[in-house]
């Protein structure tokens, strides 16, 4: 925790774009809380005298085509979005390090194996992916993480194996292999944490494709389902209206380019702060 | 000097140019009346085949439409008018039809058609089995070269709305690529995915088209509609969306119709809870059609209460629309009675294809008018047209779902037949004797006024065992540049371009 808190300090002192990155983030982070807590109308209360209405005094950022309030859609809906891209970041980056970790260390026959695998996973955009896994097993949120997250796994298994494969022949590691230390040990106490800051900013960027990936399952209709809210079901279901309505296409947009610009600052900054 | 060269280099051949477009420009000016004997009409798919027994896609058949005709044909108000046929009778037992060739009737490529051509179309279409109630016919006999007879394997007095099938030249090997008919239009070219392009037939039977080119552009990307009438680049376009509708400017016409579809809340009778009629007839009493028009079509479009909708004004029944007005404590009361309160919910999915927004805001919007009541929880489950086809329409593997079931041919069995318990397409699984003891009725039926009560007796059963949850029929917008006009609205899915003149 100490060492964390020195990092960040370290972090923040030492560039603009981690401090930008930060604040954007967190007062998205602050947007999305309240969201959970509490919004001005349910996301899906519709209102049929309400419809596609601009800036009013009773919807702030307006409504949908079914007159549902944009505002309370926007607080729930980048909270949907968040926490599918942070479901997938979790999925991906925790079986990606495992694989990774097992295959630089060990290498042979099963880091030949399980990287081959990884490629022929890798020769697939994600979305792609994504798309296969959510038409075998069906739609819906939870799905989507997990479809998302598989299709995560093979980039950070990839940044894994390249640290470990430098580190494993390090002195450190080939001491305490003689002192008798047992290799899970080694992978995951001794070496892992030096990769921590190569996995950390690998997450954030992930993070942000995970975003993204969202949207676009959403935006093709099989990811979150409606009448739930999410950033990209949001834009999906504006397209109709750009010209009548351009704010229902234009305020999701806005909150996307937000979260991504948030976290990608904030990765930018701790490869940065490394240097 | 450096001025000079320029103002040589650049200046003269500008003015030059000017001027030269100036010319150009007046000689188009002058060759406006002459434009609109032309007309663009962008289409949303690619043709799947010129052969007329052989294509399927209504997106083709409304637009060869204008290339082929049957011994009978549509016409905008629904009923069946003479085409290569000029009359023709009904046996009383209506097992015998016998139609009289049109005189003079030419073929595009100028030969007159004979009975030859007629059997030979016939016997074709009735092989490629695309439409299955031609194989109701036993034999078609000429007995002379004027005069065709048709004997069915049972009495149908409908059988005549069949007979739309395309008449085609017997001497013409390549009916694939080089499409022959008798229609008001004939082919020039296809380039596929581009566009198809007729002319007119000079030699035409009946009233001559009123515009002579037409060129049928493939418009495959939905959002460039708006933008390609404004440019100019198409004059025409059917079924856009009212937000399309909203977006174009006053260079266009709209007519406003009907999609000619029952758009419904089908519910897989075969599904635990909606076995139980009080459970369907609760979701009915649920439903409040205006609210949903309001939604999802600005109010537009026509209320439903059974498996018809108004274009069929011979069948269509709109007191069915106020059997089940909103009554949610009504609702209550069966859903208690069918073993479903607050505590015990009853609960479904409805499936909806994704590509389809009016369904899914429907969806959208009876879930939340189910929701009113406290007792029904509707979660909505978006899926991609192919996997609703495969999934919920053949493999009827669903709970609920939301789409428009439209006509093919002018006939009520076209939105009838597939609630018979047996059919193979009732995706609903509904099952009721006394549906297909109706129906059935209504099939051997040879008196046309009894055929038509039976008819309404089977939408009545429908409606009364709330086999689904009717909802409407669909607005359907279509938008024409000013320079045209004389559109029509047929009860089928049809394009009739022949009716298109210039304005003037």
């Amino acid at each position: 925790m100490k060492r964390a808190g020195r990092k960040f300090s370290q972090y923040w002192r030492g560039n603009v774009m981690f401090r930008v990155g930060f604040v954007l983030t967190a007062v998205m982070l602050l947007f999305v809380l309240i969201g959970a807590i509490h919004t001005p109308y349910p996301p899906t209360a519709m209102n049929e005298g309400a419809k596609l209405s601009g800036f009013t005094p009773a919807h702030p950022l307006g409504t949908d085509h079914l007159g549902r309030d944009m505002l309370s859609r926007l607080m729930t809906g980048a909270g949907t979005t968040l926490l599918i891209a942070l479901g997938t970041v979790l999925i991906g980056a925790f079986c990606g390090s495992v694989i990774g970790a097992l295959c630089g260390y060990f290498g042979g026959l099963l880091d030949e194996s399980l990287m081959r695998i990884v490629d022929a996973l890798f020769a697939f955009p994600s979305i792609l992916l994504a798309l296969l896994f959510v038409s075998l097993f069906g739609s819906g949120r939870y799905h989507v993480i997990i479809a998302l997250g598989i299709a995560f796994i093979p980039s950070f298994a990839r940044t894994v194996r390249g640290e470990f494969l430098r580190e494993r022949g390090r002195d450190y590691v080939t001491s305490a292999r003689l002192h008798g230390v047992s290799h899970l040990r080694i992978i995951f106490f001794h070496i892992l944490p030096n990769a921590g800051d190569v996995l950390l900013s690998s997450v954030l960027i992930g993070f942000n494709n995970a975003v993204l990936a969202e949207a676009g399952l959403s935006f093709l209709g099989i990811g979150v389902q409606p009448p739930d809210a999410s950033l990209g079901r949001m834009l999906s279901e504006s397209q109709q209206y750009l010209f009548k309505a351009p704010m229902s296409a234009l305020l999701p947009g806005f909150l996307l380019v937000w979260m991504i610009l948030g976290f990608s600052l904030a990765g930018e900054g701790v490869r940065a702060g490394e240097r | 000097m450096k001025r000079r060269s320029l103002l040589k280099s650049t200046l003269l051949p500008m003015i030059a140019m000017t001027v030269l477009a100036a010319v150009l420009g007046g000689c188009a000016g002058g060759k406006t009346a002459d434009s609109s004997s032309r007309i663009t009409i962008g289409i949303p798919q690619d043709i799947d085949s010129l052969d007329p027994h052989l294509m399927t896609a209504a997106g083709t058949k409304e637009v060869m439409f204008n290339v082929f005709e049957g011994l009978v044909k549509p016409d905008a108000s629904g009923d069946l008018v003479p085409a290569v046929a000029s009359e023709w009778t009904v046996s009383e037992d209506a097992m015998r039809y016998t139609f009289t060739l049109r005189d003079g009737i030419r073929f595009h490529d100028g030969s007159a058609v004979t009975v030859g051509d007629i059997n030979y179309s016939i016997l074709r279409a009735q092989g490629t089995g695309i439409v299955p109630a031609l194989s109701e016919i036993a034999v078609v006999n000429t007995p002379d070269d004027k005069h065709v007879e048709i004997v069915l394997n049972q009495p149908d007095s409908d059988f005549l709305c069949n007979l739309t099938c395309a008449v085609i030249p017997e001497k013409n090997t390549s009916p694939e690529t080089t499409p022959v008919g008798t229609g008001p239009y004939k082919f020039v070219s296809r380039s596929p995915q581009e566009n198809i392009i007729v002319t007119r037939f000079d030699d035409y039977w009946g009233e001559p088209a009123g515009i002579k080119d037409v060129t049928f552009k493939i418009e495959a990307n939905a959002d460039a509609i708006v933008m390609d009438l404004e440019g100019g680049s198409v004059d025409m376009f059917a079924r856009i969306t009212s937000a399309q509708r909203d977006q174009l400017s006053d260079k266009f016409e709209v007519y406003t119709g009907t999609m000619n579809l029952v758009q419904a809340l089908y519910l897989n009778n075969a599904f635990g809870p909606f076995a139980d009629v009080r459970v369907r007839q609760a979701l009915s009493y649920l439903l409040d059609r205006q609210g949903v028009m309001n939604f999802v079509s600005d109010g537009e479009g026509a209320a439903l209460g059974s498996s018809m909708y108004p274009a069929f004004t011979k069948y269509f029944l709109p007191e069915l629309n106020d059997l089940y007005p909103t009554d949610v404590d009504k609702a209550k009361a069966l859903l208690k009675e069918a073993g479903y309160d607050e505590a015990h919910p009853l609960e479904f999915s409805i499936t909806v294809a994704s590509n389809y927004q009016q369904h899914v805001d429907t969806a959208q919007v009876l879930a939340e008018q189910f929701a009113v009541s406290g007792v029904v929880k509707a979660s909505i489950n978006t899926v991609e047209w192919n996997t609703w086809l495969s999934e919920t329409y053949k493999a009827r593997n669903y709970e609920a779902t939301v789409v428009g079931v439209d006509a093919s041919t002018l006939s009520a069995t076209a939105l009838l037949s597939r609630f018979q318990s047996d059919a193979d397409n009732n995706f609903v699984n509904y099952s009721s004797p006394e549906y297909d003891k109706a129906y059935q009725e209504a099939m051997s039926a040879v008196d046309d006024a009894a055929k038509t009560e039976a008819y309404k007796k089977c939408e009545r059963i429908l409606a009364q065992d709330a086999a689904s949850v009717y909802i409407q029929d669909l607005p359907c917008f279509v938008a024409l540049n000013k320079k045209y006009t004389g559109y029509q609205f047929y009860p089928l899915y049809v394009q009739d371009v022949a009716a298109l003149k210039p304005a003037e």
